[in-house]
């Protein structure tokens, strides 16, 4: 009995692991292109939002007032130079043309920290204006704008300050490293698992029922001792190993460039998981990936070929990514473990309830055992199918 | 002789799409391939099942190889029933059409050992029976491989080689030479002389008249899904030669006529 499963899942192996094209598109591609992809997103991104460490901003400044100069040396390293007269127009051209060395124009009136003393906001006169010129397609120019922009607020705040909101260096956001962490992760962790899971499914199971059936050689297989739910079982196994590892690719390609993703950001780390939340998720991971072969198998059976059971599988691969998405909407987060029963939805709240280091035990073990359950109820229909020759052998 | 293979009042019916109706021009929707078929194959002879193209020869072989279930009667082979034991029949026998295909990305080699293994087959003597058929067919050469990679001759060989793995008493064949270039289906047709004189029991299915004149004892000749006529070779031609016979019964039994 074991000896013909074996068989089955050796064969199915050999069958993948010895296609190179297979293997690099299926188990290599996926996790590596999910890293460039974030990474060169988050650098991408950075670079849009940020200038660059290295870079000292250029500012060309008319009348440039001490009080502004003063406070500019305790930020991001700042370069001044005096405009006068007909420079203006000579730097604004630079500032168009996005010269290197050009950042921003500040003109400010003549003698401003005076007249911004004297001016009287009750007197209905007009302010002393300060014009910035910048150039919004150079990042570095936009930079020094928002920089410029941060400064003079933070000048005009401090003529009338009265009081201070969080004032000095102490942290006042009482989230720790892991809660940050955990908000990020359990966000998106649980929805890109599962597109990747049912992406690694569909990238085996349709090709071995469907294919086998489009090309006959079900048929060679149909025709032997072997027991249809050891056939079953033998391909169910092995798929699910394949979309695992599949899976597996993905997921390391999605933590390892999350951080990048993320802007960087110190506090986004996927170490703050332990052991045993990965153990978690592994468990988790496995019994989803089973009903999901299950599922797909059965509508690859049902399918002629394997472009039909590709069009068959979409729409339940659209409602597995919708049922993703719940993890990221806390009222549809339900706790109470009949809620577990319910195959996908459990898999994605059980990921999140692990990534929010909120992990609920209870929970977990009925979204195992139910998707093993699950899975046990599709290699019987799977087999059943396979000894029905309308199925099987319909054209 | 002792009864190897027993099919008693076999009936097998398909149901009609409205396409197939529209191609076959009929409003009927059902469709009766086999109709209470029944004869007996004995051990060590070779039966041949005549007949035109969808007179339900094919059907019949799939029902007698447990891969389609029959509507009614029952196949026996060596007393396992395909209604009631069918993994049991499969075991027994070996069973070859050109519906059945390999899969092009492996290698005869691996294909040999893989269905050796399905069919319980142990490592040694299969080993030893792959040898000796590679030999026989000239696959040795070719067993490293793919079969994609391989001619249609020699498809069909690494197929005919795989089908009886297990070395099966009963070997069923459905137009084992159909497709063949002449070279290749000499190859065959002198295996099944072989395959005889081993004493094997074979039940071949075929519309090549010179087919079963050279290997046959006995011939049944089915007519919409009906057996016809069903005796040995040398009655079936005391008169006249099996083609003009067969135009004949055809003639008489689906009230057709032929010009020669």
């Amino acid at each position: 009995m074991k000896n013909s499963i074996m068989t089955v899942m050796k064969k199915e192996l050999t069958r993948f692991f010895t296609d190179r094209r297979m293997v690099l598109t299926t188990l290599l591609m996926p996790g590596l292109m999910i890293y460039l992809l974030y990474s060169f997103m988050g650098t991408g991104l950075s670079s849009q939002f940020g200038s660059s460490d290295e870079h000292v901003t250029s500012i060309y400044a008319e009348h440039l007032p001490d009080s502004i100069k003063t406070m500019s040396e305790s930020g991001v390293p700042m370069e001044f130079h005096d405009l006068s007269g007909d420079k203006i127009e000579e730097a604004l051209d630079a500032l168009q043309n996005t010269e290197e060395g050009y950042d921003i124009v500040a003109v400010f009136p003549e003698d401003f920290d005076t007249q911004v003393a004297a001016y009287d906001v009750a007197s209905g006169t007009k302010a002393p204006a300060v014009k910035l010129y910048y150039n919004s397609t150079d990042n570095d120019s936009q930079s020094a704008y928002n920089m410029m922009r941060d400064l003079l607020d933070t000048y005009e705040s401090a003529l009338a300050n009265k009081f201070d909101v969080n004032p000095g260096e102490e942290v006042y956001d009482m989230a720790t490293e892991e809660d940050l962490s955990a908000q990020v992760f359990s966000m998106m962790v649980p929805m890109l698992l599962m597109i990747f899971l049912f992406t690694g499914c569909m990238a085996v199971a349709p090709e071995s029922i469907a294919g086998e059936k489009e090309r006959g050689t079900i048929a060679t297989l149909l025709v032997t001792p072997v027991k249809r739910s050891h056939l079953a079982i033998g391909k169910i196994i092995s798929l699910s190993v394949i979309a695992i590892l599949s899976a597996l690719s993905s997921f390391l390609g999605t933590m390892l460039s999350l951080p990048k993703l993320m802007g960087e950001q110190e506090n986004v780390n996927a170490s703050v998981y332990g052991i045993d939340d990965y153990a978690l998720t592994l468990l988790v991971i496995l019994s989803t990936v089973l009903v999901i072969i299950t599922i797909v198998s059965i509508i690859s059976a049902f399918a002629k070929n394997v472009k039909e059971a590709t069009g068959w599988v979409t729409p339940v691969m659209i409602i597995s990514m919708l049922l993703g998405v719940t993890s990221m909407v806390e009222s549809l987060c339900m706790t109470e473990p009949v809620w577990y029963l319910i195959p996908l939805y459990n898999s994605v709240q059980s990921m999140n309830g692990i990534f929010s280091m909120e992990p609920n035990l209870v929970n977990i073990i009925v979204t195992v055992v139910a998707n093993i359950c699950y899975a046990g109820i599709g290699v019987f229909v799977l087999a059943k199918m396979f000894d029905n020759e309308k199925v099987m052998f319909s054209k | 002789m002792r009864e190897l293979l027993k099919v008693q009042n076999l009936r097998k019916s398909f149901k009609i799409s409205a396409k197939q109706q529209k191609i076959q021009n009929t409003k009927e929707r059902i469709k009766v391939a086999v109709d209470n078929l029944s004869f007996t194959a004995y051990e060590g002879e070779v039966f041949g099942l005549l007949g035109p193209n969808g007179a339900g020869k094919t059907t019949t072989l799939r029902m007698m190889s447990a891969l389609v279930k029959p509507d009614q009667g029952d196949v026996l082979v060596e007393g396992s029933s395909v209604v009631k034991n069918p993994a049991e029949v499969r075991s027994k026998i070996g069973f070859l059409t050109s519906e059945l295909k390999l899969e092009e990305f492996f290698t005869p080699n691996y294909l040999f050992s893989f269905f050796a293994e399905l069919h319980g087959v142990e490592k040694a003597e299969a080993m030893e029976r792959k040898q000796k058929l590679f030999e026989r067919f000239g696959i040795t050469e070719f067993a490293e491989v793919k079969v994609g990679n391989l001619s249609t001759g020699m498809k069909q060989k690494v197929s005919l080689v795989i089908s009886i793995v297990h070395n099966p008493d009963i070997i069923i064949f459905d137009e084992p030479t159909n497709g063949l270039d002449v070279l290749t289906a000499k190859v065959v047709t002198d295996f099944l002389l072989e395959l005889k004189e081993q004493g094997k029991t074979i039940i071949v299915s075929t519309h090549i008249f010179s087919l079963i004149e050279k290997i046959c004892d006995r011939v049944g000749v089915i007519i919409d899904g009906k057996m016809a006529v069903c005796d040995t070779l040398d009655n079936l031609t005391i008169e006249k030669s099996l083609e003009d016979k067969f135009f004949d019964i055809y003639a008489e039994r689906a009230g057709e006529t032929y010009e020669k």
